[in-house]
């Protein structure tokens, strides 16, 4: 499995009433590798998230996903593989955590099977992961932002999927807890060998946790590859409008972006 | 909700059966309420007359009390359980669709185009029957299926859940505005137009409870076999769908049970108010939001509800009947302002 292409787009286009979104946009995503998609709002990088999950409708043979046309998937054999973590979520039903996280196990449970011990289990190891197995039996209506974005990524890794796609997943965060989720995924395409996709806006987060980075603008693919090649003073000129300076984080030896205020 | 919590727990099955024992001590105590009274034994022996060998059969009961059970109470009693089950599943139902707690199975205009129905075919004098059903409950049921269905189609077909809503207010506006003209002009009907929106079982009969429970109770079944997707609905539609659910097919498949099933319910009984809003809600206060327990406690405590309701109806004033409608909104208003209250501020 290892550099196996498990995302591939090919010259994807999509319009949303007649507007072009998606400008003939051609990716690949390795396995195990944590990608992120960035731009400025409106590049498109929702509707693309969206589009590889097959929460769009695409043409035939325009996505593959491991190496087969994702529209040749049923909807619950691709739930078998692709989780989602959506921008917000906002449940008004008070579920406790354990019943929206094993709520990740329905692609794997028949019309009228009930969840297995093993379906807990699995269910027990992502909570355990994302550090909410304490918040079990918590109603997710009296749940802070920070807890509820875990119970969602917690919820997406019981689904035992091979690509975690994820929008925005620090948006309404704190940086505490922006940093905790981000390092959580990160072990997990370490350790685990899950491939996450994940729409991002911090640039920094992305040159420090990104294996590639696929930057759009206008829906169009402007430069994709290693952080570092990504985000360059020229690039980001070009895409932002901005005046950067790219330096070298003290603590972790990654790149550093500053920017100029307009 | 340490109270939830440990119903949960421990007694999670003894509540489905206390619930069964409320329902059937209820249909008892209905049964011997009324202008004459009959003991409990006694209507236990009526009911099960039929079934019992004729050497132990008890030949003094009275012949006056066996046709009062059987050709009034029990027809009238039963279509209420019926109407109360359907009522309460897709009043738990439609809260799921639109994932919103606040929403009843009147939302997509069942009651006004039932309402406009009824006063269509009375203001045209109709007489028509079908299966021993009169031309009231055609006409009701007709409308409120064509007026869900228009507002289905003109909200586009039910992609998203806001023009849905917003549609099914607007129709309700429309169709009470188009009530109000042909009851204007036509005041010889008023009072039986409005008697019947205030809703009443004063009409039950076998053979309502015969058109009636074939459609509500398979509906109500299916529901609860296919209840675990209303789960992953609530959580939002590209949630659903990355689970694995086809979420548009699904969600037209239960709003086309519920619609059915509510539209029976109201044109055997007139438009009765808040028990497919306050059931639920009381449900998932004793049971949580999970619809595979939802759903079937909906049922059992929509029966309940509404039969204790219509037995308060025609009992309490007697020999005036007052419509049960009255009596469900005197007792979910409050209950309702109560659950507003508590989840303004929750303990």
């Amino acid at each position: 499995m290892i550099d196996e292409v498990v995302i591939e787009t090919k010259n994807l286009n999509w319009s949303y009433n007649g507007t072009k979104v998606l400008d003939n946009v051609s990716i690949d995503i390795r396995f195990g590798t944590f990608t992120g998609i960035l731009g400025p709002n409106g590049a498109g990088k929702t509707t693309l998230l969206k589009l590889i999950l097959n929460l769009l409708q695409v043409e035939k043979n325009s996505i593959l996903i491991r190496g087969i046309d994702i529209k040749t998937y049923s909807r619950k054999e691709l739930a078998q593989i692709e989780a989602y973590v959506p921008q917000s979520v906002k449940i008004d039903f008070n579920f406790t955590v354990e019943q929206v996280v094993m709520m990740g196990r329905t692609p794997f449970l028949g019309r009228f099977d009930r969840e297995s011990s093993e379906d807990i289990r699995i269910a027990d190891w992502s909570m355990k992961e994302t550090g909410i197995l304490e918040l079990k039996n918590k109603l997710i209506t009296h749940l802070s932002g920070g807890e509820l974005q875990r119970v969602v990524i917690a919820r997406a890794l019981t689904q035992e999927p091979i690509i975690l796609a994820l929008d925005e997943p620090t948006s309404h965060l704190d940086i505490h807890h922006q940093i905790n989720i981000l390092s959580i995924l990160r072990t997990l395409a370490k350790r685990e060998g899950l491939t996450i996709v994940a729409v991002l806006h911090d640039v920094n987060h992305a040159l420090e946790y990104c294996d590639n980075i696929f930057l759009l603008d206008k829906g169009k693919i402007v430069n994709s590859g290693s952080p570092e090649n990504v985000i360059t003073p020229k690039v980001m000129k070009e895409v932002y409008n901005l005046d950067v300076n790219i330096s070298k984080n003290p603590f972790t030896g990654n790149p550093y972006m500053v920017h100029d205020y307009i | 909700m340490r109270f939830r919590e440990m119903i949960l727990g421990k007694y999670k099955k003894s509540i489905v059966l206390l619930l069964i024992i409320i329902l059937l001590g209820t249909i008892i105590i209905a049964g011997s309420l009324g202008s004459a009274k009959i003991s409990f034994s006694n209507i236990i022996k009526i009911i099960f007359a039929p079934i019992t060998p004729a050497g132990i059969q008890n030949e003094r009961l009275k012949e006056t009390s066996r046709i009062i059970i059987w050709k009034i109470r029990l027809p009238r009693i039963i279509l209420t359980v019926i109407a109360g089950m359907g009522l309460g599943v897709s009043g738990a139902v439609f809260q799921g669709i639109f994932r919103n707690p606040m929403a009843n199975p009147y939302i997509l205009g069942i009651s006004s185009g039932a309402a406009f129905g009824v006063t269509l075919g009375m203001t045209m004098g109709l007489q028509i029957t079908f299966l021993g059903i009169g031309a009231i409950p055609i006409s009701a049921f007709i409308g409120a299926i064509s007026a869900s269905v228009v507002v289905y189609l003109i909200s586009g077909g039910g992609r998203d859940i806001l023009p849905l809503l917003l549609s099914g207010i607007a129709m309700g506006f429309l169709l009470s505005a188009m009530m109000s003209l042909l009851m204007y002009f036509n005041r010889s009907q008023l009072e039986n137009i409005i008697y019947w929106t205030m809703g009443s079982f004063n009409a039950a009969n076998w053979q309502k409870v015969g058109i009636t429970a074939p459609v509500i109770l398979p509906g109500s079944i299916f529901i609860i076999l296919f209840s675990r997707d209303l789960n992953l609905i609530v959580l939002g539609e590209d949630s659903a769908s990355s689970l694995g659910i086809s979420v548009k097919k699904s969600r037209l498949t239960f709003l086309l049970i519920s619609t059915i099933i509510t539209a029976s319910a109201v044109a055997v009984s007139g438009v009765i108010g808040f028990v497919g809003l306050i059931v639920p809600h009381a449900m998932r206060i004793i049971t949580g939001p999970d619809h595979r327990t939802l759903i079937p406690y909906s049922m059992l405590g929509g029966a309940i509800l509404l039969l204790i309701s219509d037995t308060i109806a025609r009992t309490i004033m007697a020999p005036t009947e007052i419509p049960v409608g009255i009596v469900t909104s005197l007792l979910g208003a409050p209950f309702f302002l109560f659950l507003l209250n508590r989840m303004r501020n929750p303990k």
